[in-house]
């Protein structure tokens, strides 16, 4: 590999091609050219769906539909300019991909895409059968866009109006997802980790769905205006599908998966339409199937799609979301009233929680003071995580009281306790692996930003966006990570992972710190300075609650102790109580007299 | 609407309704042992009742090249797997099991007179021709990616969907076709005139769905597939293979999906494509169930056909639409009652 070509360089080269494409290039390649625009503004709302929330759907070319139908029967029939009638279908989508969104998105994740096969064949048919939308012969006679007095009529001419909407669309999509409501979009898919930082997981679903499908209405009023006719044909589930297929073989991680995606479909389709019915001997849409076989080998080989691939394979220095070498300095975030060091922060009452006939916590108590640091220890199962899990909300006690700074919060969900400024960290380490060790850490402190997705998608966020980062860089530097910060979590040891679970909980400015072995896969040294890091936090008035399992760590540490076993309350205690308590040793030991 | 007319759409709406109800079991029970959303589910309906029209006419089982060709692939998969685990004497079984079996089959039916043969028999060879075809797409389409998520496995499941209706256009062409019913005429009950056939998809039906539970109930089988429904990682604990258990839902439902098809031909036309609609309806069963419990998938298949068939009579144009609209009142009732959905990392 002699030079490297940069992302940047490719992309001036690809906008140089594009700019001066309409000038000399065949009627042919721009109207191929100009359909590829359209289909991957489609692609690249769901690559948002799929590739980042973990959802999807193939109801998008009815969607496509309504911005196209919007215009046509508006603009001929009631004589609305262009403009109105982008609105009216982008209102029309906000709707429909809200309450489509609503009866779907709270159920588990396969619902969305169940039901938008059932919203885009019934849409299908309504445009055929609606006579006031012309039936199945469709609405002629679209007027042209209209531009500041320029009449955009010829398709070179409207190439420029779908390039630079699928541009600025890209633009604003990469920026929204390098901002906190991006972070926040691109760990969906671990919603437990999620809502306990804060996180109204459903609402970013319905955002990233309804961003879907407007992606796909703007593409349908291009489409109308640039074809001057509409049928309900190129709306049916089947070019829902495609568009899925391609965003999945372009490359559903990357927003530049969904232009491949789109082209590579595009040209591939023309040319298997005229190949595939001669060497089979019959006519039919048997493109389809090689879309479909190849979409099969995609996910079997490479799930990420083929635009990684072909980065790879030009030796193109991948386009990085954050180039970002070092944090800026940036104001300190406000911080949350501090308790009154030795005041009760954390009070749980008779906890009793039930899995069936199980019973895994049999009436707990326990209370937790600021500036003091509580261990809870016990043999494996004694149901000390499901006590996390009923403290934080992730799982709710079935009876009992828990107390949280004087309010009651059993009935809480793990969202609205972090509001209240209790953080944790999980057992088994929840880090979205591909973003670097600082995104994680920043989606601790969500809660501590105010900017929505549009603001992100237009850069009017990036003051807050910088203190936020500079909290996380602040929180990973204290927990001994300053040097990873750009790292992936991915490529951490186990022990560091759950380091950084530490500092973005601590990203959240908590009251109270859970922390579930957090020690674990820790070599000697990284355990003396997590050590030395809590009792700092606890010198600060933090109250920390901790699970653990190394015993030298706990009794060097806790100021006090409480032992379960089998879901009840043992013993509680001063460490050196603990050690030389007869009961918790046979616990430990299986009995000190034999 | 007079009386007679009610009567007989109630007829269409039950035949298509138990049509429904076997197809949506076989939905149920594909997703809760695979996690597959199968979509392909309703193409079974149309190779089933395409194979058997080829055959009665007699013409030799359109898909048996494929059947061939897929189980050379599948017993390439699994000899290089074999190789792998350095387990060469299995490699004999393999071969002959997926390989040379479905060319001794080809053999044999070409060999057979196959237009004079008695119905039955067209309708077992029509099935050994066709349901072969599930096992081998689990295997090389679903069991490389069986530990991914939902979404992925359904985006291969729709992927598989056009892959075999591109096939099936192939294979069948553009053309429809019906079949002979298993018995001609019918039979006056009371205010009703009742065909036979649509006694025989009723009747077997019930048989087939009574068949299935004494399976699930009874059969060291049918027990490993409802462990396996019920916790994947402790049913391969227990030594139930997660690859066997997927294969044999998967058989299962082909069997169910094609013998759906050789039910309905005799009263409905079947086109290549015809059994995308027809699975989806299946479906709609399924979710009215949840895509959990059999019993109301059934019953939720049967409401599908029975609003379908009186849809068709009052805005046959929209039946289509009144038929998935069904789907919204459930599942907003489902997302209003469901408090806590999985994380699906921690499966």
């Amino acid at each position: 590999m002699a030079a490297l070509l940069t992302s940047n360089r490719v992309l001036i080269a690809f906008l140089l091609g594009l700019a001066i494409l309409p000038l000399f290039a065949a009627q042919f390649t721009v109207t191929i050219v100009n359909y590829i625009g359209l289909y991957a503004l489609v692609a690249l709302g769901l690559v948002l769906l799929t590739g980042i929330g973990g959802l999807t759907s193939f109801g998008q070319a009815a969607f496509v539909g309504l911005g196209a139908y919007a215009t046509a029967y508006l603009t001929t029939r009631h004589g609305m300019s262009p403009w109105g009638t982008l609105i009216v279908g982008m209102v029309i989508t906000t709707a429909v991909s809200l309450a489509l969104g609503f009866i779907t998105l709270r159920l588990s994740g396969h619902f969305l895409p169940l039901g938008t096969i059932a919203w885009g064949i019934s849409l299908y048919f309504i445009f055929g059968n609606v006579q006031a939308l012309g039936g199945h012969g469709g609405i002629d006679g679209i007027p042209p866009v209209d531009l500041f007095g320029l009449e955009l009529g010829s398709s070179r001419a409207f190439f420029y109006v779908i390039w630079i909407t699928l541009l600025a669309a890209i633009i604003t999509t990469q920026n929204m997802l390098d901002s906190r409501e991006g972070r926040a979009m691109r760990c969906l898919r671990a919603m437990t980790m999620t809502e306990a930082m804060g996180i109204n997981t459903l609402r970013y679903r319905m955002v990233l769905f309804m961003l879907a499908a407007q992606f796909a209405c703007v593409s349908g009023w291009l489409y109308a205006h640039l074809q001057r006719f509409v049928n309900p044909t190129p709306f049916s589930l089947g070019q829902g599908i495609e568009y899925l297929f391609m965003a999945v073989l372009g490359g559903a991680s990357a927003v530049w998966g969904a232009v491949f995606g789109a082209t590579a479909v595009s040209f591939l389709k023309e040319w298997l339409q005229d190949w595939l019915p001669k060497l089979l001997g019959a006519t039919g849409n048997f493109e389809m199937m090689v879309f479909g076989l190849l979409t099969i080998v995609v996910l079997h080989r490479a799930r990420d799609g083929l635009w990684p691939i072909l980065l790879r394979a030009f030796a193109i220095v991948a386009p990085q979301r954050r180039q970002m070498k070092e944090v800026e300095p940036a104001l300190p975030l406000p911080r949350r009233d501090a308790p009154v060091p030795g005041s009760e922060v954390l009070r749980v009452i008779d906890v009793t929680k039930r899995f069936g006939g199980l019973v895994a916590n049999n009436k707990m108590n326990l209370t937790v003071r600021a500036g003091e640091v509580m261990a809870l220890i016990g043999p494996n199962g004694a149901g000390k995580s499901t006590l996390f899990n009923c403290i934080s909300g992730v799982n709710p006690a079935t009876e009992g009281e828990i107390r949280f700074m004087g309010k009651r919060i059993d009935q809480l969900g793990s969202r609205e306790i972090a509001k209240l400024g209790m953080s944790r960290s999980f057992q088994h380490v929840r880090l979205n692996q591909d973003m670097t060790v600082l995104e994680n850490a920043a989606i601790g402190a969500h809660l501590r930003g105010r900017k929505n997705f549009v603001q992100s998608a237009w850069r009017l966020d990036r003051e807050e966006e910088r203190r936020l980062l500079w909290e996380a860089a602040h929180q990973l530097q204290r927990c001994g990570l300053g040097e990873h910060l750009f790292d992936t979590c991915g490529s951490l040891p186990l022990g560091k992972q759950r380091i950084v679970e530490i500092a973005r909980a601590l990203c959240s400015d908590p009251t109270l710190l859970l922390l579930d072995e957090p020690a674990a896969g820790l070599r000697h040294l990284e355990k003396r300075a997590l050590a030395e890091l809590l009792a700092k936090l606890r010198g600060e008035g933090m109250a920390i609650l901790l699970v653990e399992h190394d015993m030298d760590f706990v009794m060097g540490l806790a100021d006090r102790v409480l032992v379960m076993e089998f879901g009840e309350y043992l013993a509680e205690g001063l460490p050196q109580e603990i050690q030389t308590n007869p009961k918790v040793l046979e616990a430990y030991l299986g009995g000190v007299d034999e | 609407m007079d009386a007679s007319v009610a009567l007989l759409l109630a007829q269409d709406g039950i035949t298509n309704g138990a049509i429904y109800a076997l197809l949506s079991l076989a939905l149920v029970l594909v997703f809760a042992v695979t996690r597959v959303i199968y979509i392909p589910q309703g193409e079974f309906v149309a190779y089933g009742a395409l194979s058997m029209a080829a055959i009665n006419a007699g013409f030799l089982p359109p898909t048996m090249w494929l059947v061939v060709t897929l189980g050379i692939a599948v017993a390439i998969v699994d000899s290089v797997a074999a190789m792998r685990e350095g387990a060469k004497a299995r490699l004999p079984l393999i071969i002959v099991k997926n390989a040379l079996l479905p060319v001794l089959a080809v053999i044999v039916v070409r060999l057979l007179p196959l237009r004079d043969l008695a119905y039955p028999l067209q309708v077992l060879i029509a099935l050994a021709f066709v349901v072969p075809l599930g096992p081998q797409i689990y295997r090389l389409a679903f069991q490389p990616v069986a530990e991914a998520s939902v979404l992925l496995l359904l985006i291969v499941a729709v992927a598989v969907h056009f892959v075999m209706v591109g096939m099936g256009l192939y294979f069948f062409g553009a053309e429809g076709a019906r079949i002979p019913p298993f018995t001609d005429g019918g039979v006056t009950l009371g205010p009703a005139y009742v065909q036979y056939q649509t006694i025989w998809i009723v009747g077997i039906a019930a048989l087939l769905i009574a068949g299935l539970a004494l399976f699930f109930e009874h059969s060291i089988y049918g027990k490993a597939l409802r462990a396996t429904a019920i916790n994947r990682t402790g049913a391969r604990l227990m030594g139930i293979s997660a690859d066997l258990a997927g294969k044999l839902c998967f058989t299962l439902s082909a069997l169910v999906g094609a013998f759906s098809g050789i039910l309905i031909a005799p009263i409905t036309t079947i086109y290549y494509d015809t059994g995308f609609l027809v699975g989806l309806k299946g479906f709609v069963g399924a979710i009215i169930g949840g895509l959990v419990s059999y019993p109301l998938a059934a019953a939720g298949a049967v409401l599908v056909g029975l609003l379908e068939s009186y849809s068709s009579f009052y805005a046959s144009a929209y039946k289509e639409v009144i038929v998935f609209t069904l789907i919204i009142p459930v599942l907003l009732y489902q997302s209003l009652t469901t408090k806590h959905i999985d994380d699906e990392e921690d499966h």
